[in-house]
C-alpha cells in the first residue's frame, strides 16, 4: 500500500518562559498508509497534539521533514496543506449557519463553487444533519456541533483528516456512539486519518494502528491487539489497560515466579537467568478454589456488572488485580477467601526488568 | 534569538498578503507616529547655532514657563483626585447598589465623554462668566473672574470624571460580591468590609483611573484655552501660542516635550504596573453584583452625589441649548434661531469638512485597530512588541505634541501634507487607533484561537481569516473602536488645531474661534449641532455593525 503521510525524524523544541528548551516532539518518524486511521495515544504533555499541529502546519518544526505522499510540505502554510482538522473545541464559526460552516472551505477553493449546494447537502446528509442547514451553531447540541466540525472537513475531500481529541467534550454515551460513526465514515470514504486522544479505550476501538507516545518520543507502534498483548515496555503496558507487573527470573522457554515455573508461548531474546518483569493482564489469570500453582487470599472485591475485580494477595509475589467475568452467574467471591491462581499460558508476556 | 526571528519571518513570508500588510503597518507607524515625535524632540533642542539645552533653560529663567508647568501639574493632580472620587462614587452606586433610575443616570454621567471636550467650559462661561447667569444676574457680582485655576478645574472635572467612572465601574463590577458576603458572614461590619475588602481590591483600578485622568488633564487643550486666561498659563495652550502667536517652533517643541514627560511617566506606570494587576477573567458564572456592604443612609447619601452630578450635566447642556437658541445671553432671552442659521449658512463648510474627516477616518481607524490587535494576539513575528508599543504610543502623547510633530514632519516635500484633508485623517487614524487595538486585544484573548485555525485549515489565508472570521467575532470591540474613533474625530481639538487650514476646517476649532471672539451663542449652536451628529452617528454605527456584536456571545467556545 502507498504511504500517504511520512514523518521523518520530526523534532519540535519550545522555549519555556524560564528560558530552558523543552523538546515536545523528539525525532519522531512515522509512515502512515493510505486509508488507515492512526491514533496518537499518550498522557497529556506527551507531544501528541504538537505532532498533529506540526502535520497541519500550525507549528513550525525545529527539524525533520513531513511528506504528504511524495511532496515535502514543511514550507507550505496551513491554508495550502491538503489536510482538514477536527478541533477539540470544534471551532465552529459561531457567526455562520450550519450550512455556511460546511461551505466555508469550498467557497474559498477555486473551482469548487460549482455544485456547492449539492456537495454541502450531501455531506450534511452523510453526518445526519440534513435538516439542520439553516440552524445557527448555538442551537445545536454538543454532538451535533461535533458533526458540523466533521462535515466541514469531509466536504473538502482532503488527503488527510486530523482529529484533535474530538470527543473529549461529549458525555460517555455520546462519545461511544460518535467514535463508531467516525470510524464508519472514515472507512467508507477511505480518508487517511490521524487521531489524537488520551483515552486508550477510544484509541483501541477506532484505530488501525496505535502510536503510543510519552515525553515526546514514540514508545510503540502497532495494531491495538499487538500493543495490548505485547507491550514494548512497562510504560506502554501500564498506559494501555490495567496490568500487574510481577518480578520473575527468565529460564529459557519459561519464567520462574516465586519458585513456580511457567512456560512461555514464545521465546524472547533474553539472557538465561536474567531478571525480567512479567506483564499479567487482570483477565489473563484464572482463579480457582481448588487448585493452581499460586495460592492467594482475596483482600478486596469490586462488583462492576459484567465483571468483578478482585485484589488478591499472593504469597511470595504481592498483590495482584484479577478480573472475572459474569460474577452474577458465578457468584462473587468474598474477602478472606483462599484462591489458587494460574496464568493463561498464551497471554504471558515478559519484559526485561527495568532497573 | 536571531534564529527564532528568522524562523518567524520565514513562516510569515509564506502568506504574501499578510506579510505585505505587516510591512505596511510598520512603515506607517514609523512615518506617522514615531517620526513626528522624533522631530519634536530634535527641534526642542534646536538653538540658533545648533543643538543645546538653551530652550529648556528657559523653564528655569522665565516665570511664564515655570508657572505653566506648575499650573498644569497642580491642575492635573487635583482634577485626577476629584475625578476619581466622583467616578468611584458613581461607579459604586450605579454598578453595585439597587437604586432607581440607574440607566438614565448612567447615560447622563457619560454624556460629557461624547461631547466636545470644552462644552463644559462654554456652560461655565454662560453661568459664571462676565455676563454669567449666576454670578452677574443672580448674585449681582461685577468683578467675579471665573478665569484661572478654579474655572479650569471645574470644567475638567466635569469633562473627565466620566472617564474615571467608566473604568472604575469595570473594576468594581469585577470584584466578586461573595467576597463581601463572606467578610460580613465572619463578623465584619459594613464599614470594615468596604475599607478592608472592597476598597483594597479596587485600589489598582483607582490608581489606574487617577493616572488616566491626570494624563487627560495634562493634555487637555480646549478647557484651558477657554478658561485659563492670560494670568494662569498652562503648558498645552502655551505651546500652541508659542507656535501660532510667536512663530517660535523650537520653544513650542520644548514646551511640548515638557508636557510629554509627566504624561509618559504616568502612562508607563499605568501600563507596566497597574494594568497587569487588574486583569480580570470572565468566568461566566452568574453572580449577583448587588453589594450589601453599604448602609441605607450611606447609600442614599452617595446616590445624592450621583444625582447631583447628573443634574449638573443636564444643567450644563440646558444652558448651552438656551444659549444657542436665544438672541443674546444675559440681555435678550427671546427665542431665536439666528445662531443655528449662522452655523448652517455661514459656517456650513466647517460642518461638512468635519463630517468628511470623521467619516473617512473612522472606518480606517476601526479596521486598522482590529488588524493590529489580530496580528499582535494571533501571529508571531519579530518586532511584534514594537508594533504594539508604537501603535498605542500616541494614546499617551498629548495631542499638542502630536500636532506640533505633524507640522514639523509634513510641511515639506516629499511629504507635503499640511493644509490637506489627508493630514487630518492620518492624525485622527493614528491618534485614536489605540483604543480599538486595546479592546480588540482584550476580546481576542477570550476567543478560542482554534476557530481561526479552523478557517486557515480550510484554506483561508491570513487576511481572509481576519475578514471572514476574526472581524465578525470581535464585533463588540470593533463597534466600540468605531464609535470611539468617530466621537474623537468629531470632538478632538488639541492636535487638530495645528492642522486645520482655510480649505479644511473643523467644528471644534470653529467653536473655539467663536468663543475667542465672544460669540458664545454661535459656539453653543455649534456644540449642539456637533452633539446631535455624534449621537445620531452612534445610533447609525450600532445599526450597521452593532447587531452582529451579540452573535459571538451566544455560543460557548
Amino acid at each position: 500500500m502507498a504511504t500517504d503521510l511520512r514523518i521523518d525524524r520530526l523534532r519540535k523544541e519550545f522555549e519555556s518562559p524560564g528560558g530552558e528548551t523543552v523538546v515536545a516532539v523528539n525525532d519522531v518518524s512515522l509512515d502512515i498508509e493510505k486509508g488507515a486511521l492512526v491514533t496518537l495515544l499518550g498522557p497529556s504533555g506527551c507531544g501528541k497534539t504538537t505532532l498533529l499541529r506540526l502535520i497541519a502546519g500550525f507549528e513550525e518544526p525545529t527539524g525533520g521533514d513531513i511528506y504528504f505522499g511524495d511532496r515535502r510540505v514543511n514550507d507550505e502554510a496551513p491554508n495550502v496543506r491538503d489536510s482538514a482538522m477536527v478541533f477539540q473545541s470544534y471551532a465552529i464559526f459561531p457567526h455562520l449557519s450550519v450550512f455556511e460552516n460546511v461551505a466555508f472551505g469550498l467557497r474559498l477553493k477555486r473551482g469548487s463553487r460549482h455544485g456547492l449546494r449539492e456537495r454541502v447537502g450531501r455531506v450534511l446528509e452523510l453526518v445526519g444533519l440534513g435538516a439542520l442547514g439553516d440552524r445557527s451553531p448555538s442551537q445545536l447540541s454538543g454532538g451535533q456541533q461535533q458533526r458540523v466540525a466533521l462535515a466541514r472537513c469531509i466536504v473538502m475531500e482532503p488527503r488527510l483528516l486530523l482529529f484533535d481529541e474530538p470527543l473529549s467534550n461529549l458525555d460517555a454515551k455520546l462519545r461511544e456512539q460518535m467514535r463508531l460513526e467516525i470510524r464508519d465514515l472514515q472507512q467508507r470514504l477511505g480518508i487517511t486519518s490521524v487521531y489524537v486522544t488520551h483515552d486508550q479505550v477510544e484509541a483501541m476501538s477506532i484505530s488501525d494502528v496505535l502510536v503510543v507516545m510519552n515525553g515526546g518520543t514514540v514508545e510503540q507502534i502497532g495494531s491495538p491487539s499487538e500493543v495490548y498483548a505485547r507491550p514494548a515496555n512497562r510504560f506502554v503496558a501500564d498506559f494501555i489497560g490495567k496490568v500487574n507487573f510481577v518480578d520473575a527470573i527468565f529460564t529459557g522457554r519459561a519464567v520462574d515466579v516465586a519458585g513456580v515455573r511457567w512456560p512461555l508461548p514464545d521465546a524472547p531474546d533474553l539472557a538465561e537467568g536474567s531478571r525480567v518483569t512479567l506483564v499479567l493482564r487482570p483477565e489473563a489469570i484464572l482463579m480457582s478454589t481448588t487448585d493452581g500453582p499460586l495460592r492467594g487470599t482475596v483482600r478486596r472485591t469490586v462488583f462492576l456488572g459484567n465483571h468483578a475485580e478482585y485484589l488478591v494477595e499472593v504469597e511470595g509475589v504481592g498483590e495482584l488485580v484479577i478480573d472475572e467475568t459474569d460474577p452474577t452467574d458465578r457468584g462473587m467471591r468474598t474477602a478472606g477467601d483462599t484462591v489458587f491462581l494460574s496464568p493463561a499460558a498464551e497471554a504471558l508476556h515478559v519484559l526485561p526488568a527495568e532497573s | 534569538m536571531f534564529h527564532r526571528a528568522r524562523t518567524q519571518l520565514r513562516v510569515l513570508a509564506r502568506d504574501r498578503v499578510l506579510f505585505a500588510v505587516v510591512i505596511a503597518i510598520f512603515v506607517a507607524l514609523a512615518v506617522f507616529v514615531v517620526y513626528p515625535l522624533v522631530l519634536v524632540l530634535l527641534s526642542s533642542f534646536r538653538t540658533p547655532t545648533g543643538f543645546g539645552l538653551d530652550n529648556f533653560e528657559l523653564i528655569a529663567r522665565r516665570r511664564l514657563y515655570r508657572n505653566a508647568l506648575m499650573n498644569s501639574l497642580s491642575v492635573g493632580a487635583l482634577v485626577g483626585l476629584l475625578g476619581v472620587i466622583l467616578g468611584y462614587v458613581a461607579a459604586f452606586v450605579l454598578g453595585r447598589t439597587k437604586v432607581p433610575g440607574k440607566r438614565l443616570l448612567h447615560m447622563l454621567t457619560i454624556l460629557p465623554i461624547i461631547s466636545p471636550p470644552f462644552s463644559g467650559a462654554i456652560s461655565i462661561l454662560f453661568l459664571f462668566g462676565f455676563n454669567g447667569l449666576i454670578t452677574r444676574q443672580l448674585l449681582g457680582l461685577h468683578d467675579f473672574r471665573i478665569y484661572g485655576f478654579f474655572g479650569v478645574v471645574l470644567s475638567q472635572v466635569f469633562t473627565f470624571a466620566p472617564i474615571a467612572y467608566l473604568s472604575l465601574r469595570g473594576v468594581l463590577s469585577s470584584i466578586n460580591p461573595t467576597l463581601e458576603d463572606a467578610a460580613l458572614n465572619i463578623g465584619a461590619n459594613r464599614w470594615q468590609v468596604f475599607w478592608r475588602v472592597t476598597f483594597p481590591l479596587s485600589l489598582p483600578g483607582v490608581a489606574s483611573a487617577f493616572l488616566v485622568v491626570f494624563i487627560e488633564s495634562m493634555a487637555d487643550f480646549g478647557n484651558p484655552l477657554v478658561l485659563a486666561g492670560a494670568a494662569f498659563p498652562m503648558l498645552a495652550p502655551q505651546a500652541y501660542l508659542e507656535i501660532t502667536g510667536s512663530f517660535n517652533l523650537a520653544r513650542g517643541a520644548m514646551l511640548a516635550v515638557v508636557l510629554l514627560i509627566p504624561s509618559m511617566t504616568a502612562f508607563a506606570i499605568q501600563r507596566a504596573y497597574l494594568s497587569r494587576r487588574q486583569y480580570v477573567t470572565v468566568t461566566g458564572k452568574p453572580s449577583a453584583t448587588v453589594s450589601q456592604a453599604v448602609a441605607p443612609f450611606a447609600k442614599w447619601l452617595l446616590y445624592a452625589v450621583v444625582v447631583l452630578f447628573a443634574v449638573v450635566v443636564v444643567m450644563f447642556y440646558a444652558v448651552i441649548l438656551v444659549g444657542a437658541s436665544t438672541r443674546v445671553w444675559g440681555y435678550d432671552y427671546h427665542l431665536s434661531l439666528q445662531h443655528f442659521a449662522y452655523v448652517f449658512d455661514v459656517a456650513f463648510d466647517t460642518v461638512k469638512d468635519t463630517l468628511i474627516v470623521a467619516v473617512v477616518s473612522t472606518p480606517i481607524s476601526g479596521i486598522l485597530g482590529m488588524l493590529i490587535a489580530f496580528l499582535v494576539v494571533r501571529r508571531s513575528f519579530p518586532g511584534k512588541g514594537a508594533m504594539e508599543f508604537g501603535s498605542i504610543l500616541n494614546f499617551a502623547v498629548p495631542g499638542t505634541v502630536v500636532g506640533i510633530g505633524y507640522i514639523l514632519a509634513f510641511n515639506r516635500l516629499p511629504l507635503l501634507l499640511t493644509g490637506t484633508l489627508l493630514i487630518l485623517v492620518l492624525n485622527f487614524v493614528f491618534r485614536y487607533v489605540p483604543v480599538g487595538i486595546q479592546s480588540g486585544i482584550a476580546v481576542l484573548r477570550q476567543i478560542d484561537p482554534s476557530i481561526e485555525e479552523a478557517a486557515q485549515n480550510l484554506g483561508a489565508d491570513g487576511l481572509t481569516t481576519f475578514r471572514k472570521v476574526t472581524l465578525p467575532l470581535i464585533g463588540p470591540a470593533f463597534f466600540s473602536g468605531l464609535v470611539f474613533a468617530f466621537v474623537r474625530a468629531m470632538t478632538a481639538i488639541s492636535a487638530a488645531i495645528f492642522l486645520v487650514s482655510a480649505n479644511w476646517n473643523l467644528m471644534t476649532v470653529q467653536i473655539l474661534n467663536e468663543v475667542g471672539s465672544g460669540r458664545l451663542g454661535v459656539a453653543a449652536a455649534f456644540s449642539m449641532v456637533l452633539l446631535a451628529i455624534v449621537l445620531s452617528a452612534i445610533v447609525v454605527i450600532d445599526l450597521l455593525v452593532g447587531r452582529r456584536a451579540d452573535v459571538a456571545s451566544t455560543i460557548r467556545f
